[in-house]
């Protein structure tokens, strides 16, 4: 063994394995196990330190809050350390590739962290007089801009809060549309078997009925069953495209024709608008309404499951039921909530959400627009699909693809068939990227296909992140194949907690802390 | 592009690998007089320095409320918020995660949502919440569907003080799902009014009554007789809160008898940003978990049996349940609980309680002061850290007249209510621990000069 003149080993010394040296704490090194801030906190402790308030005759009267409310306190070092240590069981898209398909995780460049907290971003009132939020108002009327531009559609719904917020918003135009027209009676929204969740649940929430709409063995919903589902009680199809199976609707534009032949509306989810940013505009392709998750095409961050925000553009044949409040460009920039001078032929038909949207993610995305332009939004949006398609093309010989090794967008599906008979699951495989140092692809997703895997890399992936991506899971499906059971089956090994019991989650819910009982006396 | 890393040559290499010469030949789908030929009609790529300029002259035209004395309020209000917390919640982990589907390595985010919802209950008095909505006012209009499903009524009566904004929210989504909706009329001057109001049009059909305390004027209102009546009545009683430090200081919602009670969380931890992303809270019954809208976290073990948290009862939502869910809501306000959380854990009981006393005071000795002002009435006889004014003369005018001279005086009532002329001369003003004795002169003179 060599060693310094002091003795000190400075070889590795001898190897053994992990799992043979259990810690005294349960911590791995830098993975340390963290107590909730109800068990390190204190009632009486804070980290915030608060000047005595003024005396005065107080004016709560009889309501004054006495009883213990049971909050912990920590003081500052005590919290950088517990959210710093949470922070690190984590994975984010710094932390490696995250191919969530229909989520598209992209780079979220610090830039827009940084515009998004300017003072007179960050740092203004919702109900300040319009004179002094003059340049907020210029940058929503911006953003909207570039949306219409990017979509060529003539008008846009700023205030919806995330995507699922978009497709109320974008139905409830309809709904008014239709209502306008003396046609309420149409009541059947069309969606497509492979459609996200949140499509059925939107058009119920108001008092639709959904419709099924076949899913086709090329992955593409076809015109000839939207023709056969039309009739003159249907409202809209809500139909995503390119659709949940990375596959651009080929006969999208014979689809509008049809639904709007037949007085309905289009309904486009723009879930998946990455693929086509710059390359293709929804409006020339017949769409009446789409949401855009500006948390997924436009970069701002997802941070854990929100916030987003999901605009909605609107056809002419919408643009006039644009809620409250909207901006009017006149000598300044104007606000028009309710009660507001409405021009000819505005008929906004409420209010989504109180103030103006999400200010903080307009911001965020406009900083990400500026900063590609119009030819790097377009490259961007080649490389999604340039590097979905390198997947593809790197796995096909491994990996079964649903419908066919043709050419996907911006996201690669695959479902399960190829592991049949290896005692392997698309869980367990997905599971065991864990391990190998990757966030699982979307699974189980579309619910078309068994199995699903949907690969989303983003453009944000270099060829050497791909290829050692590529090198990874085509190691796994080997394994898979050969019967390496276990490295599937108790996976994930590596991770801060192994597999989760989600049965005994939900059928015994505990759904927040509550202090330990007190021990018994044995006497008692 | 320096957020592109592929280089010609990776391009050139991987469209070899493909089997395809242009990357075009990957949209073949669209159908080709759809295909664009070039980039849309926008400026081209820009720098960070560039950028920064673009943006920064947009910024540099609005006036921040760290600039002025500022005193607007109504449904989101400016407070300090720690640097720790901006600092946390620009973690890449927590910043660049996706909702915890993946709970092996997702626990952080898991775990802050399991006492993010151990708080926001506590803090409501509340048995449950949830891992967050988009804000206050879509957790109410969610509220309201979420009574209806209890009740199996479809009919919500909503006081006149309740924040305009939150109605019209309530209103559109009831309108749109053919729900009845009873809105009273505001009543700035007589708070007791305003609860009385609902309380006679409490009916057989009534699903829930919905209350805002603090309301929008500020008046604080004791909650425990109505929930009785409208439970006594097969009613649920919402009780809407706006500003929560006003929790710190004020007996909960979940004391007087609520069945759910959401809120603006946005005080907590969350800028003002013009209006969002702020955070939804929304706290229920044990009884009711199951009807509940949005996502929840719970506790469990591994396969180790250590503890560990995953999100659970998903059977209620969109992405199992489609057209049955019981919201179509999926991203909620992750990063914006994450900040509540840690402002919260900073605070502590103590720090929420001396947080909400000072609030409390500034806001006493600002309406001492104005009572001292010839012709300027305050209308409350109880609030927290916001009432209403009426002043001699158009408040709207006022409100601009007084910000031209350095003071965000707050929001003219006419905002809100542009077709109650009985409010035209109210001005809502909220005034937190961030207001110093000097704004408070400052507001003082700048309204003397102004009416």
């Amino acid at each position: 063994m060599s060693m310094n003149n002091q003795g000190r080993p400075t070889s590795a010394g001898e190897t053994g394995t992990a799992a043979a040296h259990p810690t005294f704490t349960g911590n791995k090194a830098l993975q340390i196990e963290e107590a909730l801030i109800f068990e390190i906190g204190r009632p009486e402790v804070s980290g915030v330190d608060i000047p005595a308030p003024k005396k005065v005759k107080a004016r709560i009267g009889k309501l004054a809050r006495n009883e213990a409310i049971g909050l912990p306190g920590l003081t500052e070092p005590e919290v950088m350390r517990h959210y710093v240590r949470l922070s690190q069981k984590n994975y984010g898209i710094d932390t490696g590739l995250f191919p969530l398909g229909s989520c598209t995780m992209k780079h979220n460049a610090r830039l827009n962290e940084k515009m998004a907290r300017l003072p007179g971003f960050g740092d203004v009132h919702p109900l300040q007089p319009a004179s002094t939020v003059q340049g907020a108002l210029k940058l929503i009327d911006t953003l909207a801009h570039y949306l219409k531009e990017l979509t060529g559609m003539p008008a846009v719904a700023m205030s919806p809060k995330a995507g699922a917020h978009g497709e109320l918003c974008g139905m409830m135009a309809i709904k008014a549309a239709l209502e306008a027209k003396g046609e309420g009676h149409r009541k059947i929204v069309l969606v497509p078997e492979s459609a996200h969740g949140t499509n059925p649940a939107t058009a119920a929430l108001i008092g639709f009925e959904v419709r099924s709409v076949p899913a086709n063995a090329d992955g593409t919903v076809h015109v000839s069953d939207v023709k056969a589902a039309l009739g003159p009680d249907v409202a809209a199809i809500m139909l995503t495209n390119p659709n949940t199976c990375g596959i651009f609707e080929k006969e999208i534009v014979e689809i509008a024709a049809a639904i709007h032949k037949a007085g309905a509306y289009f309904y486009c989810d723009g879930a998946n608008f990455n693929a086509i940013v710059g390359k293709a505009r929804p409006g020339d392709l017949g769409v009446d309404a789409m949401h855009i998750n500006l948390h997924k095409t436009f970069s701002t961050p997802h941070g854990g499951g929100g916030p987003g925000s999901g605009p909605v553009v609107l056809s002419e044949r919408l643009a006039a039921f644009v809620p409250y409040p909207f901006i009017r460009v006149g000598k300044g920039y104007a606000l028009v909530e309710e009660g507001g001078k409405l021009d000819k032929g505005e008929q906004p038909f409420g209010r989504m959400s109180a103030f103006h949207g999400q200010m903080g993610m307009f911001v965020r995305a406009l900083a990400y627009m500026l900063s590609h332009g119009a030819d790097g939004m377009r490259l961007a949006s080649e490389d999604a699909v340039l590097n979905a398609n390198y997947i593809r093309a790197s796995l096909a010989d491994l990996m079964s693809l649903p419908f066919g090794n043709q050419p996907c967008m911006h996201e690669a599906l695959f479902d399960d068939d190829w592991l049949k008979n290896t005692g392997v699951s698309t869980l367990d495989f997905a599971k065991a990227m864990i391990d190998e140092g990757y966030h699982p692809m979307t699974m189980y997703f579309p619910l078309v296909v068994h199995g699903a895997m949907l690969i989303e890399p983003t453009e944000s992936e270099s060829k050497a992140s791909l290829d050692l991506f590529i090198a990874a899971l085509r190691d796994l499906a080997f394994a898979a194949k050969r019967g390496d059971v276990d490295r599937f089956k108790g996976a994930p090994y590596h991770a801060p907690r192994r597999r989760l019991d989600e049965t005994r989650a939900a059928r015994t819910p505990i759904l927040r802390w509550t202090p330990p009982e007190p021990f018994k006396e044995a006497a008692e | 592009m320096r957020y592109l890393p592929l280089t010609p040559q990776d391009r050139t290499d991987m469209l070899a690998k493909i089997g395809v010469a242009a990357v075009d030949d990957l949209f073949a789908n669209v159908p080709k007089s759809k295909l664009l030929k070039g980039p849309v009609n926008l400026p081209h790529a820009k720098g960070e320095l560039e950028v920064e300029r673009i943006l920064g002259a947009m910024a540099a035209e609005n006036i921040s409320a760290s600039e002025v004395p500022f005193f607007v309020g109504a449904g989101a209000y400016k407070h300090h918020v720690p640097a720790s917390v901006d600092h946390l919640i620009q973690r890449s982990e927590f910043l660049t995660s996706y909702t915890p589907y993946q709970p092996e390595i997702a626990q952080g985010t898991l775990q802050y949502l399991f006492e993010f919802q151990t708080q926001v209950a506590l803090l409501t008095g509340m048995e449950v919440a949830n891992a967050s909505m988009y804000d206050g006012s879509t957790g109410a209009a969610e509220a309201v569907l979420m009574a209806h499903r209890v009740t199996k009524r479809r009919k919500a009566i909503l006081a006149g003080n309740l924040h305009p904004h939150y109605r019209d929210t309530i209103e559109t989504l009831s309108r749109m799902a053919s729900d009845e909706v009873v809105s009273l009329a505001p009543n700035p001057n007589d708070a007791g009014a305003d609860l009385k109001a609902v309380a006679a049009a409490i009916d057989a059909e009534t699903s829930c009554i919905v209350i805002q305390t603090p309301d929008v004027f500020g008046n604080l209102h004791d909650l425990t007789a109505i929930a009785k009546k409208a439970q006594d009545a097969g009613a649920l009683l919402i009780a809407v809160v706006t500003e929560v430090v006003s929790l710190g200081a004020v007996t909960p919602p979940g004391a007087m008898g609520a069945d759910i009670v959401v809120a603006e969380g946005q005080s907590i931890g969350v800028g003002l940003s013009f209006g969002g992303p702020y955070v939804g809270l929304f706290a229920t019954k044990q009884k009711y978990v199951r009807q509940m809208p949005g996502r929840l976290c719970g506790e469990t073990v591994d396969a180790e049996g250590r503890r560990g948290f995953v999100l659970t009862l998903s059977t209620r939502e969109q992405h199992i349940r489609r057209e049955k869910a019981t919201s179509n809501i999926c991203t909620n306000s992750g990063l914006m609980c994450l900040a509540f959380t840690i402002h919260m854990s900073l605070l502590g009981e103590s720090g929420l309680r001396r947080l909400a006393a000072v609030n409390h005071a500034n806001a006493c000795d600002l309406a001492d002061r104005l009572a001292d002002v010839d012709g300027v009435t305050v209308l409350n006889k109880s609030f927290f850290n916001e009432f209403a004014i009426r002043v001699p003369g158009d408040a709207a005018k006022i409100v601009e007249k007084m910000a031209k001279n350095g003071v965000l005086a707050g929001v003219p009532a006419a905002r809100l209510w542009p077709k109650h002329k009985a409010l035209k001369d109210v001005i809502l003003v909220a005034n937190t621990e961030v207001n110093t004795d000097d704004d408070r002169a400052a507001f003082v003179a700048a309204l003397g000069a102004s009416i």
